[in-house]
């Protein structure tokens, strides 16, 4: 018989105590154990990026992070990042710019570029952004819309900091 | 996913301990180790999850060069300022790994120990042979498909590729590996393949990676890492090579050349005959063209993959021509 393990997690800032199997990935504690399902599970490898969640700030694959590892951590998911009603301005910019076409990847995509945007790394350059988001795949191909979005979504974001430090 | 215990080190000692103990192994940031459990490859009696330890992810760079602790994430190398500042070619080479949510996650100590990504070595339900995984039960990619695989250093019980861009980089400089009291080379601590493809690395039980120090030098700081590849990003290379070039003060002739390959070999793979053959040269392209076929000495392809040996040298050349433009 498997022995669970106790561990703390705030998930989307609300704290969770939980009894894991030391081999449940943070993926698989997200979707099975707090119904939190928008995280979605494409290779569960750690090629495809569908399974992107920021981890302390940081982007992260949950499909290849113990759960039992990350005792502890604050974890945003894409559940996490609307404002009630008001969407995050990523998540705006993908609907406007048709960031997506199926749609499975897009949690993944969006809390990416959520990670990417926090990493001011990429700026204005559509090549930087594209290496940026190397990590995930788009099998219907929506990238150009992606770009597009990404490239919004930092302007706005940009704006919306200048106002808060006026 | 087989069954394992799981336990916490609180010390480095402890976990060293830990890890001793047959059937345990050390799990950091888990990019590869989850990976293999999950395909079948890595069966773990007991993970020794040592990421909790404190003190072991700085990064610190002065004039005699940079220690690099065992838990510093990719990401965080890939972007310290005095990484790119004194050793280009170590962070282009890191940056130009994996993907960002990889590099965030994913360890210096763990990357030094990414097992190769030989499509028969990851999947044992389809290939029992593996002299890598099982000793002695033959190799599936000997007469398999080869496009991947290596040309350099390879013998009849494997032919698996070396994957990693990291340590291309720092055997070029010369950087040693910190195991806890010992310290060795990069360039030691892979081993050949030869009869022995299980054993990849100069690591015994009980021993933890601490830390990796690269020598300043000024071919470090005239450095760059070039990445040929099928996809421009978030792929391993087809060839790749860390260069370091230091000219005389005349400018053109060669005092210092530091060569190394990536994705072409079965371990991380120093090109000293390219070295020695333009060090006094003038630095001119016929010169470093005709050199840099050195690079692929002794290679042996199996078939598909004999554009490697083409590739490398073009690669090698490419990169120090970029390197002697950028003065």
């Amino acid at each position: 018989m498997t022995t669970t393990l106790p561990i703390s997690l705030t998930v989307n800032g609300h704290h969770h105590e939980l009894e894991v199997d030391p081999r449940v990935t943070l993926l698989d504690l997200l979707r099975e154990q707090l119904e939190l399902t928008g995280t979605k599970k494409g290779c569960d490898r750690g090629q495809c990026g569908a399974c992107t969640v920021l981890v302390d700030g940081k982007r992260i694959n949950s499909c290849l992070a113990l759960a039992v590892s990350h005792d502890g951590a604050e974890v945003l998911t894409i559940e996490g990042v609307a404002h009630g009603e008001e969407l995050h301005p990523v998540q705006a910019a993908f609907i406007a710019h048709d960031g997506f076409q199926c749609g499975f990847c897009t949690p993944g995509q969006i809390m990416s570029t959520i990670g990417l945007i926090a990493e001011g790394q990429a700026g204005a350059d559509p090549e930087r952004i594209r290496e940026g988001l190397s990590g995930n795949i788009c099998r219907c191909a929506a990238y150009s819309g992606i770009v597009e979005a990404v490239l919004e979504a930092q302007q706005q974001l940009a704006r919306t900091d200048r106002r808060t430090a006026a | 996913m087989r069954d394992f215990a799981y336990l916490r080190a609180t010390s480095t000692e402890a976990a060293r301990q830990a890890a001793a103990l047959p059937g345990a192994m050390l799990l950091a940031g888990g990019t590869t180790l989850i990976d293999l459990a999950k395909c079948g490859v890595a069966e773990p009696e007991t993970l020794v999850d040592i990421t909790h330890l404190e003190g072991l992810d700085g990064i610190a760079v002065d004039e005699r060069g940079a220690m690099i602790g065992a838990l510093a994430r990719m990401g965080h190398v890939a972007d310290h300022a005095d990484i790119k500042g004194r050793f280009p070619a170590v962070s282009e080479a890191v940056w130009q790994a994996a993907s960002a949510q990889i590099r965030n996650m994913a360890t210096i100590g763990g990357n030094l120990m990414q097992r190769t990504r030989c499509p028969y070595f990851r999947d044992p339900s389809n290939f029992s042979a593996c002299n890598k995984r099982q000793p002695g039960s033959g190799c599936s990619a000997i007469g398999g498909v080869t496009r991947g695989h290596a040309v350099l250093g390879t013998s009849e019980a494997c032919i698996a590729m070396y994957p990693g861009d990291l340590a291309t980089a720092l055997v070029a400089f010369d950087a040693t590996v910190h195991l806890g009291e010992r310290q060795l080379l990069v360039d030691d601590f892979f081993l050949l393949p030869g009869a022995t493809p299980d054993k990849e690395h100069a690591i015994e039980p009980g021993e933890m990676i601490t830390a990796v120090e690269i020598p300043a030098s000024a071919a470090a700081r005239r450095s760059t890492y070039l990445k040929v590849r099928d996809r421009q990003s978030y792929e391993f290379a087809a060839a790749s090579a860390a260069v370091g070039l230091e000219l005389e003060p005349d400018g053109r002739t060669i005092r210092d050349l530091r060569v190394a390959l990536g994705g072409v070999a079965t371990k991380p793979w120093r090109a000293r005959a390219v070295e020695d053959a333009l060090k006094g040269k003038v630095l001119e392209p016929d010169a470093v063209r005709a050199a840099s076929l050195l690079a692929v000495e002794g290679a042996v392809d199996h078939g598909a993959n004999h554009y490697k040996i083409e590739l490398a040298p073009r690669v090698v050349a490419r990169a120090i021509l970029t390197l002697g433009e950028a003065a």
